[in-house]
C-alpha cells in the first residue's frame, strides 16, 4: 500500500510516497529528494558512510526506516552548509585537505558534527574515539582528526 | 537532472574543433554524445589527442588516466597549465571516455604522473611551442623574443600581445606530439611543485559531487544481482512468484548461472533480491582454509622464471660461514572499497554505452565487446569517480552486469553491488608464499640470497574475467592476477642471488591487482629476511642495509630516514621485560629496481598478554624525483601507511570450501581511528629529475617494518600475515 509521508530535510518539507514503511530513509534522501551528501556503503550500519541527523542525532540513514524519520528534523551534509556557506567542519576539511576518495566523508562530517555539540574541545584521542566506528579505505583518518581538530577550534 | 550534466558533454564544433563544455541536459545533446566520433582524435602521438584550445583561450585536457581518489585530476591540471602558461582556472580535465580520451593504459601501477603526466606534458609543450611560433607571424616578432604567459604570447621587451584563444581558438592542431619540444626549465614553475589545494575537495565535503553511485539517466531500471550461493555452483532453478508481488518489481533476469532482478525503484529491487529463491546445485571446490599453506606449496608450477640472476648462490652457501632460511606467507585480500561497486549501462541502437568508475576503460571497452560479441567502435565506456579503487575491484564486473542487463531490457540500467557481493564477489589480492636462503660471510654481510615465490600464473593479456561473463557462459579473457612477481629482486649489493618466481596453475579465487601488487608481498619477504641476516649477525639492521647499498638516492634516503626518526643504533637490543613493550623496525624500496625510492622506520608496541600490536608511528623518506603536490603526495603516502597497517595486522579473507564468508565489515574488518599512527614524512624533492610514482610504492614497506619491529620489541619473528593477536601469542609461546 502506499504511503504519503512528510519529512523535514535541511529546513524544508517534501511529501514522499513508499510502498514500505520500513524502506530505509537513505533511498528517500537519495533518490526521491536528490541528495548525494549520504552515501550507500554497506546497508548495514557498520561504516557510517550514509550518516545524517535526525534531531541533531547522528544516525546511519541506511539502516533507519523512512517512516521513523516522518516529523523529524533531518538534516544531511547538504544541508549543514554549502559551497557558499560551508560550516566550520565543511571548512577545516578542505583546508586541511582531509579527503582522499571522499566517499566517507559525508560520515566523518556529519558524525563530527553531532560530537562536537557534545564536546567543543576535543582532544585527538576524544575525536578518534568518537570516529572509531566511521570506516574509511583510503586511509585518510590522520588529516581527518586534523580537521576535527580545526574545526572545533573555529566554532569555540 | 543535474546528475547527468556531467555524461552530457555538450559538443560545440567551431571551425572544426571538438570543445567539450558542460551543460544542462538538454535532448539535442543527449543525441550529440553519439555524434561526432570522427571529428576528436584519441591518438596518443597527436597533440588534439590530449588538448583542445577554445576561442575562449578555455583549455580541455583529455586524460585516459583517472582520478581513482588520489587527487591525480588536480596533479593532472598543474602540469598541463604548467607546460601550456594558462591559469588552472582555465583548464577542465575529462578523463576515461573512450570517445574522447587518448588510451594511456589502466590507472594503476602508480604510473599516472610517471606515464599519463608525462604524456600530457609533451603534449602541452609541443602546443605551447606552436603557439610561439604562430604568434612570431601574427605579431611579426622574432619567436626567440616572444614568451607564453597566463594565455597570451607576448613580446619580451613589452608591445603587443596576442591569446591563445585568437591564435587557435576552436581550431585542431592537426599536429603530432612532439617528443622533442623543449619542456619548461623546472627553476621557472609557478604551479607545478606547489601544493596546490585539491579541486574536487569543495564539491565533495559539501555533497555536491557526482559519485558514479549517484549517477542517474532518465527511464532507468534498478538491478541487483543475486550470485551464486557456491562460487561455482550452477543454478538449478528460480522462483520469483515473492518478488513479483513487490511493487515496482520488473523482472528476474536469467541467462546461465548469472541471475538479476530488475525493478523501477532501488528499494523494490533490493527487496526483490532477497525475495527471488534461487536453488543452486552443491559446489566444494575451494581448498581448506587451515591448510591454506599447503594447498598452495602443492599447487601445480606451470612454470619458473628467473628474476634475478648473480654469481652462483647454491655454490656460495656450501662454503659460507652461516646459513639461514625462512618462509613467509601473506593472506589473500579483498579491495574493500567502502562504497560497493556501481555502473549505468544503456544500450540503444545497436550501441552500448556506460559509466563506470573502472580503472581501465579502454580495457574494459575490449572485454565488453567481446562479452557481447559487438564491435569495439559501438561501445562506450565514460568514467565516473566512484569510491576509492585501490586496483581491479568490483567496478568493471558491475559494469558488465549493467551492460547485459540493459542489452537485454533495452533500457538504461543501473546495478549497484550490495556490500556483500562486493566482499564476496570482488577479486582478490591472492595467497603468496615466499621461502628464502641465505648465506653469511664472516663479517656477518650476505654472500648468497636465494628467494621464491609462489603466485597464480598470468596470461598473455593483462585482464580480469568478468564475473558476469563467467556465470553467462559468454566469451571471456583468463584470468591475470597483475605483474605480481616485481619487487622479488633486491636492490643490495649481494655477490651471488637469485630470485624465483613459482608460477602456479591455479589459485582459489579470482585474482587481481590490489594495491602495490606482489611488490608488497615481495619486499615484505625480502625486507623481513634481511632484517634476519641483520640479527644473526648482530649488526644494526640499519646500517646493515646502509652498507649493502651502492644507489646515491638509496643511500640519501637511508640517511634521512635515519635522521628523521633520530634511529640509535642498536644492535644486539635485548628485548625489553614487562607486558607491554615497544620496538622500531626499518625497511627499503627502490621501486621494482627502477623508480620510486622509500625507507620507513614504525615504531610499535606490543601487548604480550593480548598479543596485539599497536603501530603507534611511521617515519617515512620518500624520493619519487620530481614532486608535482607535495601535499597530494603526502596524503598518497599517508592512504599507503594507514591502509597498509590495516592489511598487515588485521585482514584476512574468511572462507569455507563453498564460498567467502566475510561479507561484511565485522567478519572483514579494517583499522579503525583508534588504531591509526601518527605519520612523519620526509619528502625529497628533485625537481630537475623525472616524476615517479607515489600510489604504490610506500605500501610495500610497511608490513615488513612492522614485523622487524615485532621482532626488536619481543625477539620474535612474525612470518604469517596478518600478523593477529593470535598468531603474536603462538609466536610467543614457540619462542
Amino acid at each position: 500500500m502506499v504511503t504519503t509521508l512528510t519529512l523535514q530535510v535541511n529546513g524544508k518539507s517534501h511529501k514522499i510516497r513508499t510502498d514500505d514503511p520500513q524502506m530505509p530513509l537513505l533511498y528517500a534522501l537519495r533518490n526521491d529528494l536528490d541528495l548525494h551528501g549520504p552515501h550507500f556503503g554497506c546497508g548495514l550500519a557498520q561504516c557510517g558512510a550514509c550518516t545524517v541527523h535526525v534531531d541533531g542525532q547522528a544516525v546511519r540513514s541506511c539502516s533507519y526506516p523512512v517512516a521513523k524519520a516522518a516529523g523529524k528534523k533531518i538534516v544531511t551534509l547538504e544541508g549543514l552548509g554549502t559551497p557558499q556557506k560551508l560550516h566550520p567542519l565543511q571548512k577545516a576539511f578542505i583546508e586541511e585537505q582531509a579527503v582522499q576518495c571522499g566517499y566517507c566523508i559525508n560520515g566523518m562530517i556529519m558524525q563530527a558534527a553531532a560530537f562536537l555539540k557534545t564536546n567543543k574541545h576535543p582532544t585527538e584521542e576524544q575525536i578518534k574515539q568518537a570516529l572509531a566506528d566511521n570506516l574509511c579505505r583510503c586511509g585518510t583518518h590522520v588529516r581527518i582528526v586534523r580537521a576535527v581538530k580545526r574545526a572545533s577550534g573555529m566554532m569555540a | 537532472m543535474l546528475q547527468e550534466k556531467i555524461s552530457r558533454r555538450d559538443f560545440l564544433k567551431t571551425s572544426g574543433a571538438l570543445i567539450v563544455t558542460f551543460s544542462i541536459a538538454n535532448p539535442a545533446a543527449e543525441a550529440a554524445t553519439q555524434l561526432p566520433a570522427a571529428a576528436k582524435t584519441v591518438a596518443l602521438d597527436q597533440v588534439d589527442g590530449f588538448l583542445a584550445i577554445d576561442s575562449t583561450g578555455k583549455v580541455t585536457v583529455f586524460s585516459g588516466k583517472v582520478d581513482l581518489g588520489t587527487g591525480i585530476y588536480t596533479a593532472l591540471t598543474q602540469i598541463a597549465a604548467e607546460e601550456l602558461a594558462v591559469p588552472m582556472d582555465k583548464v577542465e580535465l575529462i578523463q576515461g571516455d573512450t570517445l574522447l580520451t587518448p588510451d594511456q593504459g589502466p590507472t594503476y601501477g602508480s604510473l599516472s604522473i610517471q606515464i599519463g603526466g608525462m604524456q600530457l606534458r609533451q603534449a602541452a609543450a609541443t602546443a605551447r611551442e606552436a603557439l610561439l611560433g604562430r604568434a612570431a607571424e601574427k605579431l611579426g616578432v622574432a619567436r626567440d623574443k616572444l614568451y607564453a604567459k597566463d594565455g597570451q604570447i607576448m613580446p619580451l621587451g613589452g608591445g603587443k600581445s596576442i591569446s591563445y584563444g585568437q591564435l587557435v581558438g576552436g581550431k585542431h592542431f592537426e599536429m603530432k606530439v612532439d617528443a622533442k619540444a623543449p619542456t619548461k626549465n623546472p627553476a621557472t614553475y609557478t604551479i607545478v611543485g606547489k601544493s596546490v589545494s585539491r579541486l574536487d575537495i569543495p564539491d565533495k565535503v559539501t555533497g555536491k559531487f557526482t559519485y558514479m553511485q549517484d549517477f542517474k539517466r532518465r527511464g532507468m531500471l534498478h538491478a541487483r544481482v543475486v550470485r551464486p550461493a557456491a562460487m561455482k555452483a550452477s543454478l538449478l532453478a528460480v522462483d520469483d512468484s515473492q518478488a513479483k508481488k513487490i511493487p515496482g518489481y520488473v523482472t528476474t533476469v536469467r541467462k546461465g548461472n548469472f541471475l538479476a532482478v530488475v525493478a523501477k525503484n532501488e528499494w523494490a529491487a533490493i527487496r526483490a533480491a532477497s525475495a527471488v529463491k534461487a536453488q543452486w546445485s552443491d559446489w566444494q571446490g575451494l581448498p581448506d582454509k587451515a591448510r591454506l599453506w599447503d594447498y598452495v606449496r602443492k599447487t601445480k608450477v606451470n612454470k619458473s622464471e628467473e628474476l634475478q640472476k648473480t654469481g652462483n648462490p647454491a655454490e656460495a652457501m656450501k662454503t659460507a660461514a652461516r646459513t639461514l632460511n625462512a618462509t613467509y606467507d601473506f593472506a589473500i585480500h579483498t579491495h574493500g572499497s567502502l562504497g560497493p561497486s556501481c555502473a549505468v549501462a544503456e544500450f540503444k541502437g545497436g550501441k552500448l554505452t556506460y559509466w563506470t568508475a573502472s580503472q581501465a576503460t579502454h580495457l574494459l571497452r575490449k572485454q565488453m565487446a567481446n562479452m557481447l560479441q559487438m564491435a569495439e567502435a559501438d561501445v562506450r565506456c565514460i568514467y565516473l569517480e566512484g569510491s576509492g579503487c585501490y586496483g581491479r575491484n568490483g567496478h568493471e564486473d558491475a559494469a558488465a552486469d549493467a551492460a547485459l542487463l540493459a542489452k537485454e531490457l533495452g533500457k538504461p540500467v543501473r546495478v549497484q553491488w550490495m556490500r556483500a557481493d562486493e566482499h564476496g564477489w570482488d577479486p582478490k589480492g591472492p595467497p603468496t608464499l615466499l621461502d628464502y636462503r641465505a648465506a653469511l660471510d664472516d663479517n656477518g654481510y650476505p654472500v648468497a640470497w636465494e628467494s621464491e615465490v609462489f603466485i597464480p600464473d598470468r596470461p598473455k593479456q593483462i585482464a580480469v574475467t568478468l564475473v558476469a561473463a563467467e556465470l553467462a557462459g559468454l566469451p571471456k579473457e583468463d584470468a591475470h592476477p597483475g605483474n605480481i612477481h616485481q619487487s622479488l629482486a633486491i636492490p643490495y649489493t649481494i655477490p651471488n642471488i637469485k630470485a624465483t618466481a613459482h608460477w602456479l596453475a591455479e589459485t582459489p579465487f579470482r585474482p587481481s591487482w590490489i594495491r602495490t601488487p606482489g611488490r608488497m608481498q615481495n619486499t615484505y619477504g625480502n625486507e623481513c629476511f634481511i632484517d634476519e641476516c641483520a640479527a644473526a649477525a648482530g649488526i644494526d639492521p640499519l646500517e646493515y642495509r646502509r652498507r649493502s647499498l651502492k644507489d646515491p638516492r638509496g643511500l640519501e634516503v637511508v640517511e634521512r630516514l635515519a635522521r628523521l626518526a633520530n634511529w640509535q643504533p642498536g644492535s644486539g637490543r635485548k628485548p625489553a621485560s614487562g607486558d607491554i613493550v615497544t620496538g622500531r623496525g626499518v625497511s627499503y624500496i627502490k621501486y621494482e629496481l627502477v623508480r620510486t625510492y622509500v625507507g620507513v622506520v614504525a615504531d610499535v608496541t606490543v601487548n604480550r598478554q593480548t598479543g596485539k600490536i599497536k603501530v603507534d608511528r611511521f617515519y617515512v623518506a620518500h624520493d619519487c624525483g620530481q614532486i608535482i603536490n607535495p601535499d597530494g603526495l603526502k596524503n598518497q603516502i599517508e592512504g599507503n601507511v594507514v591502509q597498509t597497517i590495516s592489511r598487515t595486522l588485521i585482514e584476512d579473507l574468511q572462507f569455507n570450501r563453498s564460498t567467502v564468508t566475510s561479507l561484511d565489515w565485522k567478519t572483514y574488518p579494517i583499522l579503525t581511528f583508534p588504531d591509526v599512527p601518527e605519520i612523519v614524512i620526509d619528502l625529497i624533492d628533485r625537481p630537475t629529475e623525472k616524476p615517479w610514482g607515489a600510489g604504490e610504492p610506500t605500501a610495500a614497506v610497511v608490513p615488513s617494518a612492522i614485523s622487524n619491529a615485532v621482532y626488536d620489541a619481543i625477539g620474535v619473528r612474525l612470518r604469517s600475515v596478518p600478523f593477529t593477536p593470535d598468531k603474536v601469542l603462538a609466536a610467543l609461546e614457540k619462542a
